[in-house]
């Protein structure tokens, strides 16, 4: 792949902005707290990762934020901060040469709790028109392209979490046929009643109530995820478009790889995780010995940690218990598909800034590997490799390069 | 090198009749598959019509376990994936190298909706009551488990994901999963699209937009592609499944090999989420990059498969489309849309499409567009109305729009036997 990120647009419980959003992922901040979007709360998930102080007119036009979903304002405005920091106007792009890839996991589905009540309650003359735009996984690709005139090749994937790694593979894909860039991530805003319904029946959520130790993977105490709100978008370019413009080259997106292990059978993922870091180091042309520091999925459970830190422990072999492993996430909760974006946004800037931020919250970890807990460390970080693993049994990887 | 991309299997399940024969004689009888819907009482909805599938889960094989654990769109894509998959006869030597890569728009739908009626109590609660969920509820909540479903049947370890671009997922599906092979990231993909959209609230999504036709009193003659007096589309369900393969890795095995997947390409018109301008200039953008990947010129193609859903903007903005890419020679293709007999099945159409079109280069015939008796006069292509056409076809296009601006297309092309 010749593909470089240029630009960083990220919307999460830890910041808005990468400006917020660093610091409190390289101090380990927790951001997490109670799940205040349902109020009283009635389930059994009572910490939750949520993005405060999101002022969606801030960033899109107030006639398309009413025909939207929280998830898809979160992407248009991820997007347009992307394009910012990348300093790139879509007008400049060749007409076709400018597309868009999101991943998603569960959709607008506030939007549709509304819509899906007035037909209930009220009868199907009462569903609004825009109920058919805004709850489809395809709402963020659709409205990104549309708000930015990016009429070149787009794509939305659904594999769950591992899907926001997939979707910069299709999007490298795009670029080496051809596009000159792509806006590359994904959204979620998971947080109405319904939603909350459908995950509690995945037995995957932490019933934790303390924000600081209601998700601690990789340790003895690790009992399910906090799940979050919120994802990235992200400009990767064609090198050689990036260079002629004079952008900067943030990092490159060198290789991807993604495997399946079973729906729910997080237990068989070693080596699914395994072969898909193999296979995207190998796409990137490094080996597992260049690997600086590696961002983990922490799934928090007892069987799919263990499957993740044997998957660490086979790619490294001896040198296993000194590459520094690390899962930001732990401080602003799993974000589904915006998860893995949000991860690969924090590994382009442990590149940018030589430091693998810390594992917040968690202590005392149970397995033999380095994993970067308390503060962030200094490193000279030339690869990056990301992991992820999707609900339905999807393990992905993607190797990010120092430019 | 570039690897080539073939078809090895097809497996479908569609209105008129589960199974490719039934398909392929239903496609080209001209008859039509759509009537008043029968899945839930529509009494209140603006169209109360649509094209819908026969289908008894138990009947085509699925076990108890597999029907409670799976929603309508996935045992439809079980089926039609079991028969695909038998038809390859691939015996996988590595299954790291067997991806899967199915398409749909809205997925889960219909057991979301079902399970949110009974958590809120049809409506009366917003807080839901989770204890009355299904146990399989959270497996609706993405499309990804649409996948899943398919590729335990296989035996996948490779590449697994769903692609959801609305209308155009079934074309985009089987898009992606040639580039999987292309790319070098596996050897086998089983690809397709299955959608079960019949339900309340998506009927009356489409209500809300006008953008189903609300000929009630005449369901088989509702479809009306290209003709004058068409008021929308029927929505429909299904789901078609392909199992594509590298070219030498089919030959090595002396597999049977049914089309190429040519070319694919997708494009944006950055335009309305619903809408469509009245030129196909992306569309027509889409096209030509499938083509030139597929190394064929205006004159190389034999048959076009229409996006042809049969509301007015979409007739004219692809037929603008296909003038733009073919000039004079539009006039010569024919042109057909099998959503006249089939209805819509939204993220799934596409897949049944390249079924379709997998089958007409095969068999050397152009399935018709049914009721179309009157054509607009702004849609003066060739549409082949009512008869299926003899015709020896070496390579074919099928093209798709979705909501959110999405044009897709696919060029598929005759190969003979190994």
């Amino acid at each position: 792949m010749n593909a470089v990120v240029t630009g960083l647009g990220v919307i999460a419980p830890s910041g808005i902005g990468v400006d917020e959003f660093w610091p409190a992922v390289r101090d380990g901040h927790v951001a997490l707290g109670p799940l205040g979007r349902i109020e009283p709360n009635p389930y059994p998930v009572v910490v939750a990762g949520e993005v405060s102080g999101f002022e969606p007119d801030a960033w899109i036009d107030p006639r398309i934020t009413v025909q939207t979903d929280r998830f898809t304002h979160f992407a248009l405005a991820a997007a347009a901060m992307a394009l910012r920091d990348a300093d790139l106007d879509p007008a400049t792009v060749p007409p076709f040469g400018f597309g868009v890839v999101t991943a998603s996991y569960s959709g607008g589905v506030e939007f549709g709790q509304r819509e899906i009540e007035r037909l209930w309650k009220n009868g199907p003359e009462h569903v609004g028109p825009y109920q058919s735009i805004a709850w489809f996984y395809a709402a963020c690709t659709g409205q990104i392209s549309i708000g930015n005139g990016l009429r070149g090749p787009s794509g939305v994937l659904v594999a769950d979490e591992a899907g926001g790694l997939d979707a910069f593979a299709t999007a490298g894909g795009e670029l080496s046929r051809g596009a000159k860039a792509m806006l590359v991530g994904g959204a979620e805003a998971p947080f109405c009643p319904y939603a909350v319904c459908c995950q509690l029946g995945l037995g995957l959520l932490s019933p934790g109530e303390d924000p600081t130790t209601a998700y601690l993977p990789f340790t003895t105490h690790a009992n399910g995820f906090t799940p979050g709100e919120g994802g990235a978008m992200l400009v990767v370019e064609d090198e050689e478009s990036a260079r002629a413009r004079g952008a900067d080259a943030r990092a490159v997106v060198a290789g991807h790889c993604a495997t399946y292990t079973g729906t729910q059978r997080f237990d068989r993922s070693a080596e699914g995780l395994l072969r898909a870091a193999e296979g995207a180091l190998a796409e990137a042309g490094v080996d597992a010995a260049d690997v600086d520091a590696v961002f983990l999925d922490a799934m928090a459970g007892q069987d799919a940690d263990a499957a993740e830190a044997e998957a660490v422990r086979r790619l490294f072999g001896e040198r296993a218990d000194r590459v520094p492993v690390t899962a930001p996430k732990t401080g602003y909760g799993r974000c589904y598909a915006g998860a893995a974006v949000l991860d690969v946004a924090a590994a382009v800037l442990a590149i940018e800034h030589g430091a693998v931020p810390p594992t917040p919250g968690v202590r005392d970890c149970r397995f033999d590997f380095d994993l970067v807990t308390g503060a962030a460390r200094a490193a000279d970080i030339r690869t990056v490799l990301v992991l992820s693993r999707g609900l339905h049994g999807g393990n992905s990887a993607l190797v990010l390069r120092h430019p | 090198m570039t690897r080539r991309v073939v078809v090895t299997g097809l497996g479908v399940v569609a209105p008129g009749g589960n199974g490719t024969k039934a398909f392929w004689e239903l496609l080209t009888s001209g008859r039509t598959a759509t009537r008043p819907i029968s899945l839930f009482d529509a009494e209140g909805f603006r169209s109360r019509i649509a094209a819908e599938c026969d289908f008894d889960p138990v009947d085509a094989g699925l076990g108890p376990a597999e029907v409670a654990r799976m929603d309508r769109y996935v045992q439809f894509a079980a089926v039609a994936a079991d028969e695909a998959w038998r038809r390859a006869e691939v015996d996988v030597e590595d299954p790291w190298r067997l991806g899967v890569c199915m398409g749909s728009a809205v997925g889960g739908t219909t057991l979301l909706e079902l399970d949110y009626v009974a958590t809120s109590h049809a409506g009366a609660d917003w807080l839901v009551d989770e204890r009355l969920a299904s146990p399989f509820l959270h497996r609706a909540l993405s499309p990804a488990a649409l996948a899943g479903e398919v590729a335990d049947r296989v035996g996948a370890r490779g590449p697994v994901r769903t692609v959801s671009t609305g209308c155009t997922a079934g074309l985009d599906a089987v898009g992606h999963a040639a580039r999987l092979i292309e790319e070098d990231r596996a050897d086998v993909v089983v690809t397709g699209a299955s959608e079960s959209p019949i339900s309340p609230i998506a009927v009356a999504c489409f209500d809300a937009i006008r953008a189903t036709s609300a000929r009630n009193d005449d369901p088989a003659h509702a479809a009306r592609p290209f003709d004058r007096d068409r008021d929308g589309f029927v929505i429909g369900e299904g789901a078609a499944v392909l199992v594509l393969e590298e070219w030498e890795h089919a030959h090595r095995r002396g597999a049977v090999v049914h089309a190429e997947v040519a070319g694919f390409a997708t494009r944006s018109n950055a335009y309305h989420m619903t809408g469509l301008k009245p030129d196909g200039v992306e569309m027509a953008e889409a096209v030509r990059r499938a083509m030139e990947q597929a190394r064929l010129g205006p004159s190389d193609v034999d048959y076009i498969n229409a996006h042809g859903s049969g509301t007015r903007q979409n007739d004219r903005h692809e037929t603008d489309a296909f003038r733009r890419v073919f000039g004079e020679r539009a006039y010569e293709v024919p042109v057909s849309s099998i959503k006249s007999m089939i209805g819509h099945s939204l993220g799934a159409i596409g897949s049944i499409e390249l079924a379709a079109c997998v089958l007409a280069l095969t068999n050397g015939v152009v399935p018709p567009t049914a009721n179309l008796d009157t054509p607009d006069p702004e849609c003066d292509l060739d549409y082949v109305p009512h008869t299926a056409r003899e015709r020896d076809l070496r390579a074919v296009l099928s093209v798709g729009s979705g909501f959110g601006g999405f044009q897709s297309a696919v060029v598929l092309t005759r190969v003979g036997r190994s």
